[in-house]
């Protein structure tokens, strides 16, 4: 891989490989920006791993992305951040479409639990063993995750009626 | 109180399911380590709905209080009543289209999310930002914060009781809005960044007017500081009120001035600075007390810290153009697109595609805006708009730690701590 690397980044991933080599699927770089993708059931370890070993003490967003069409259809992402080393780490999980569920980060980072809300809230990915599994801006009764990407901009199922587009023709 | 009883009482009209849940999740906060006292013989708790609509909570948020007495026993937070789906709106914009949008999240420091969003953009589709325009956007971005700033200490100190503070420093406020109209064309929202650049250069007139302003408001923060920092009511409304601990601010995920305030100084432009954030002299305020009052202290030094920005941008403002000079990143100046046909198909191109970030690029960049740490994390799909567009919104971040402080202080005080606290609903329902 050739990647550039600050030092305490480079030996994070290292020890990240070495430690987790069946579960880490790929590193890679855009923009400047280091991604780091898991298999979803390890996410838990590496996650204290990470906290506990590298000083990823700040989680700084949890954002969860819709890759339509694709397998595995949605993707949370985790944005950490070492304050110790100045680095920034982005962890990526997958799930699938059917039934998509990771395990809740929130006994690591106590914070996590209003961003994994967020998620659940606009794309319907569950958290295994979240405190408080609500949503989070639309109310309750909402049956729809507005982020997905086959939710429409206009005419929502059981939502007021649009106004009349073409008003001269009835 | 039973959820039986609060549900009887209540008796929504609408929207049952989601009243329901939030009260069996408020009476479900802490069952493990407190057991309910079912008798209350005196009847002194009670459940007491704050909001949507009450003007100490700067916008539409909704606390659920459950008190004993007139302390806070634990409370849930309910948001999302001004949430637009930005996120969605984003996706079905090109770039520049979307940056109006950018003004309406945090409404007090619209500078600031313009730039975030047009860092974010440079960064993502490798954009060079010509010198000039960084430190026009720095000015722009300090002067957003000292506006910000001037809010909150004002509505901060009304809410403690003192009404005529508000005006006096609305006054100091007004000001920065005619800079901004004078700098941008507009005073509230003012959509002035470009992608690669400004919208426009800085006119002899607007330089005049932050050279006055960063000359005499240094004077008025001393009155501020005169009247404020030994006042006995003050101190005594916010010294150890909604206290919160360094390690507690880091796990909960506390963003910016409430973070700094507990003794961590994380700020974005030391961290990893952005426009020329490093070729300029200035502190991070810390304070270790973690309170109300240390919150206070650190905004009215960063203040100080803004003031010193802007006249080193002054000082070190370089000539040159200020947009980059490339029709396939950027718009083209108004010269071009009135005189000449590919400078009007350029223009033309950049409203209809805009700027197209190279299929399957992610990046996310960050800005200290007022609140803390705003970024913007896009995954471009190769077209004009953003495949995905997430914003990193550091009022949700305070509004969370809201939600773990206000247990166990006074009742009165809650609306002191939401004023410290500083949240702005439109960047938090997004």
């Amino acid at each position: 891989m050739n990647l550039e690397l600050s030092d305490s980044l480079q030996l994070t991933i290292d020890e990240l490989s070495d430690k987790y080599s069946d579960k880490l699927i790929e590193v890679y770089q855009s923009s400047g920006d280091t991604f780091a993708r898991i298999e979803a059931d390890a996410l838990l370890d590496v996650c204290t791993f990470l906290k506990e070993e590298h000083h990823f003490v700040y989680l700084s967003d949890v954002i969860g992305t819709d890759r339509y069409t694709s397998d595995e259809r949605f993707e949370v992402i985790y944005n950490l951040l070492s304050l110790k080393n100045r680095d920034r780490l982005f962890l990526k999980v997958r799930c699938n479409e059917e039934n998509p569920e990771v395990d809740s980060v929130v006994p690591v980072w106590p914070g996590a639990n209003w961003n994994e809300r967020e998620v659940y809230d606009m794309f319907g990915i569950r958290f295994k063993n979240h405190p408080d599994h609500r949503r989070i801006f639309m109310p309750e009764d909402f049956q729809y995750f507005p982020l997905r990407k086959e939710f429409p901009l206009l005419g929502i199922k059981g939502s007021i009626e649009l106004p009349n587009t073409t008003p001269d023709t009835e | 109180m039973k959820l039986s009883d609060i549900q009887s009482k209540v008796n929504s009209t609408f929207f049952k399911e989601h009243q329901k849940q939030l009260y069996q999740s408020l009476e479900d906060k802490h069952t493990t380590i407190e057991q309910m006292d079912d008798g209350d013989p005196l009847t002194s708790k009670m459940i007491l709905n704050m909001g949507p609509q009450h003007p100490a909570t700067h916008g539409v948020l909704r606390l659920v209080l459950q008190l004993d007495g007139e302390t806070i026993e634990k409370v849930k937070l309910d948001i999302g009543y001004l949430h637009r789906g930005v996120e969605k709106i984003a996706e079905n914009k090109t770039y520049q289209e979307f940056m109006p949008y950018t003004d309406r999240m945090d409404y007090l420091s619209p500078y600031s999310n313009n730039v975030a969003l047009c860092t974010a953009v440079e960064k993502i589709a490798s954009v060079e930002v010509p010198e000039r325009a960084h430190y026009i956007r720095m000015i722009g971005c300090e002067l957003a914060r000292i506006s910000s700033h001037l809010l909150w200490l004002g509505t901060m100190v009304m809410d403690a009781g003192a009404v005529s503070f508000f005006i006096w420093t609305f006054k100091e406020r007004e000001k920065v809005y005619d800079i901004m109209d004078l700098l941008a064309g507009h005073r509230f929202t003012v959509s002035h960044s470009r992608i690669g650049g400004v919208a426009n250069d800085i006119t002899d007139e607007a330089m005049a007017a932050i050279k006055e302003f960063a000359r005499d408001f240094p004077k008025e923060i001393k009155d501020y500081h005169k009247l404020l920092d030994r006042n006995r009511l003050f101190f005594d409304r916010n010294e150890a009120v909604g206290v919160l601990q360094t390690k507690d601010a880091l796990a909960i995920g506390a963003a910016g001035p409430v973070l700094r305030a507990t003794g961590y100084g994380y700020d974005i432009r030391k961290f990893a600075p952005y426009a020329r954030y490093d070729e300029v002299e200035f502190g991070v305020p810390t304070r270790l007390e973690g309170d109300n009052l240390a919150r206070y202290f650190v905004r009215m030094e960063e203040m100080t810290e803004s003031i010193r920005i802007i006249n080193q941008c002054i000082e070190k403002l370089p000539k040159g153009p200020v947009r980059t000079d490339n029709a396939k990143q950027a718009y083209p100046s108004k010269d071009e697109v009135y005189y000449s046909m590919e400078g009007m198909i350029h223009d033309f191109m950049m409203t209809d595609t805009g700027i197209c970030p190279p299929e399957g690029a992610e990046a996310y960049h960050a800005v200290e805006s007022p609140k803390g740490e705003l970024g913007y994390f896009i995954q471009s799909d190769g077209t004009g708009h953003p495949w995905r567009l997430k914003i990193n919104a550091p009022s949700f971040a305070n509004l969370q730690v809201l939600e773990n402080v206000l247990d166990g202080e006074m009742v009165a005080d809650t609306v002191v701590i939401i004023g410290g606290l500083d949240p702005v609903m439109g960047e938090a329902d997004k």
